[in-house]
């Protein structure tokens, strides 16, 4: 739960007192600094843990508790990440290679994104459709789908076409199945009310299907993303000129762990990044339900 | 002019989930008139829901004719409004896309539509909340929605599937009162399927009396109350309660037959 609705359910559990015997304004009051202080404690703990953990990697690795060699240490990362944005990687500038992996990642969000939602819509609708397909699309979620990235290295070639394909296979089934579920799963009530009051069945399936899936799409985003920056880094590790993934692959073939860290780092902030606007994003899409239900994710 | 419903020997049959086969409604008459208000009551589970399922063409009967204003019913009729029990206004509709709905899936343009169901929206006491989301209103709220969203279109025929029944004693009362005044300037029939006796009198006609499942109509009572009708008040009216206790005399064995059943069924 995120520290905003923790503030507000904070709120809304104390709300019955405010029929106490002080006057309203003033309970308000006090109870917005309630929240204030709490959220102000939520996050000076997150920041000293922060810096807990990489003061105490420093100091572990620095009394050789901890092998430099295979563990790196914090400052080492922190010089390389610096080194690659101030002379550029052993592939080119550092710029070049985010971009190169976000593009492979958003390349791959978008393709298997739309692809499953058109499927699972489809599907989802068409019951024959579905039961001759499923035992396939069973099959091919049971495979571990990165093997995936080896063929498209291949058949494909090293440049961003392969990664966005190894992406896109990812991120359609996460997509898919909830497309279909969504679709499944409409309240017959809607359903019925819709087409006594007139609905055709184009109508139905843009006014009443898609909308009550898109709650269970938009879901899915989240983790499809995660998926899609997966697919491209390994995409970049079955062989690549550029990207992040091939960084961490050429700092592993030197054997400098910092530099995996420092590849680590960036991936890390790329994913926290997209998270933060597909998030944004749902809020746009899904402006029907109520806030606090959007947020009750980590 | 013909009748706007009839049902002649309606059964309806379901097949459960283990494989058997459930018999909601057997060999059930009912004949509502032009303009009339009937109300339909029952124990719980003696299919007075299937009833209106039957007469909007959502669901085919397994015997018997359904006939509307003369017509046998073949898939959903065009002239019917439907409330259902539970919510089934569009969660991600506003209010105002949500009464226009009804006109537009009938072919009116946008922004006719829009003009339709701001009147409505005014009609049902919603003017102000034209922009707001379903969940961002009242329980009673919502059913101003669905009532508005089931005149709109101007039906003939409206069925009402408990709608008031999740709500609370005072705010029903004022939905009922409501309820009558807007029906008053149509000339609809309404089916009001309920399961209080009290609700089923004060808004009808007429009142048909199902037996426990499977249903079938054991008994027609006609309510010879003045209209226009006060809903909280008529029940201190001395004709209501003699009604009241004629049909109670009926509906009680049905409801203790639907209850010694369910307890076997429990035990």
């Amino acid at each position: 739960m995120s520290v905003r609705s923790a503030a507000r359910l904070n709120l809304a559990a104390n709300a019955p007192a405010e029929q106490a015997g002080r006057p309203a304004s003033d309970l308000a009051t006090g109870r917005r600094q309630q929240a204030r202080r709490r959220r102000l404690a939520v996050y000076g703990l997150r920041l000293l843990l922060g810096v807990a953990i990489v003061v105490g990697w420093e100091l572990g690795a620095r009394a050789g508790v901890i092998d430099k060699f295979f563990w790196s240490q914090p400052s080492d990362i922190a010089a390389t990440l610096w080194r690659w944005v101030t002379e550029g990687t052993d592939l080119g500038p550092l710029s070049d290679q985010v971009l190169v992996t976000m593009e492979e990642t958003v390349g791959g969000f978008f393709v298997g994104s739309i692809f499953g939602v058109i499927f699972g819509v489809v599907l989802g609708s068409n019951r024959l459709l579905s039961d001759v397909l499923s035992p396939y699309i069973k099959g091919a979620n049971a495979i571990p789908r990165v093997v995936v990235g080896a063929l498209f290295a291949v058949s494909l070639g090293l440049d961003i076409k392969s990664k966005i394909a190894t992406a896109s296979v990812l991120v359609f089934f996460v997509v898919f199945f909830n497309a279909f579920q969504g679709v499944r799963e409409v309240d017959r009530n809607l359903v019925a009310n819709a087409r006594i009051l007139g609905a055709n069945t184009r109508q139905l399936t843009t006014e009443i299907v898609i909308p009550s899936a898109l709650s269970w799409i938009v879901a899915s985003l989240h983790t499809s993303f995660g998926l899609a920056l997966v697919g491209a880094v390994v995409g970049e590790l079955f062989g690549a000129y550029q990207g992040v993934g091939e960084l961490i692959y050429e700092s592993k073939n030197l054997f400098d762990t910092s530099g995996v860290f420092a590849g680590m780092a960036l991936l890390a902030a790329i994913a926290l990044v997209a998270e933060a606007l597909i998030s944004e994003l749902e809020k746009r899409l899904i402006t029907w339900r109520p806030p606090v239900a959007t947020e009750t994710r980590i | 002019m013909a009748v706007a419903i009839q049902l002649r020997g309606v059964t309806k049959r379901f097949l459960t989930p283990s494989g058997g086969v459930y018999t909601a409604l057997r060999d059930l008459n009912l004949t509502v008139e032009p303009g009339e208000f009937c109300a339909v009551v029952g124990p719980t589970g003696c299919g007075k829901s299937t009833t209106l399922g039957l007469i909007s063409g959502l669901e085919p009967p397994s015997e018997g004719e359904v006939d509307v204003f003369g017509q046998p019913v073949k898939g959903i009729a065009g002239g019917l409004g439907y409330m259902f029990q539970t919510d089934a206004v569009f969660p991600w509709k506003t209010v105002l896309e949500n009464v226009a709905a009804g006109p537009r899936y009938r072919g009116m343009s946008h922004r006719e539509a829009r003009v339709k169901a701001r009147d409505w929206i005014t009609r049902v006491g919603l003017a102000g909340f034209e922009d707001r989301y379903p969940y961002q209103l009242s329980g009673g709220m919502r059913k101003r929605v669905a009532l508005a969203q089931s005149l709109i279109n101007g039906p003939r025929i409206l069925l009402m599937d408990e709608p008031f029944s999740a709500l609370d004693v005072q705010t029903r009362s004022l939905m009922e009162t409501e309820l009558l005044s807007l029906w008053s300037a149509t000339s609809a029939s309404v089916v009001f399927v309920t399961h209080d006796l009290e609700e089923a009198i004060s808004l009808s006609d007429r009142v048909f009396v199902l037996t426990a499942g499977p249903g079938t109509v054991k008994s027609t009572y006609k309510v010879d109350l003045p209209r226009p009708r006060n809903v909280a008040e008529i029940r201190f009216n001395p004709r209501f309660i003699e009604i009241y206790e004629e049909i109670w005399k009926d509906l009680k064995d049905e409801v203790l037959v639907s209850y010694e059943r369910q307890k076997r069924g429990a035990a």
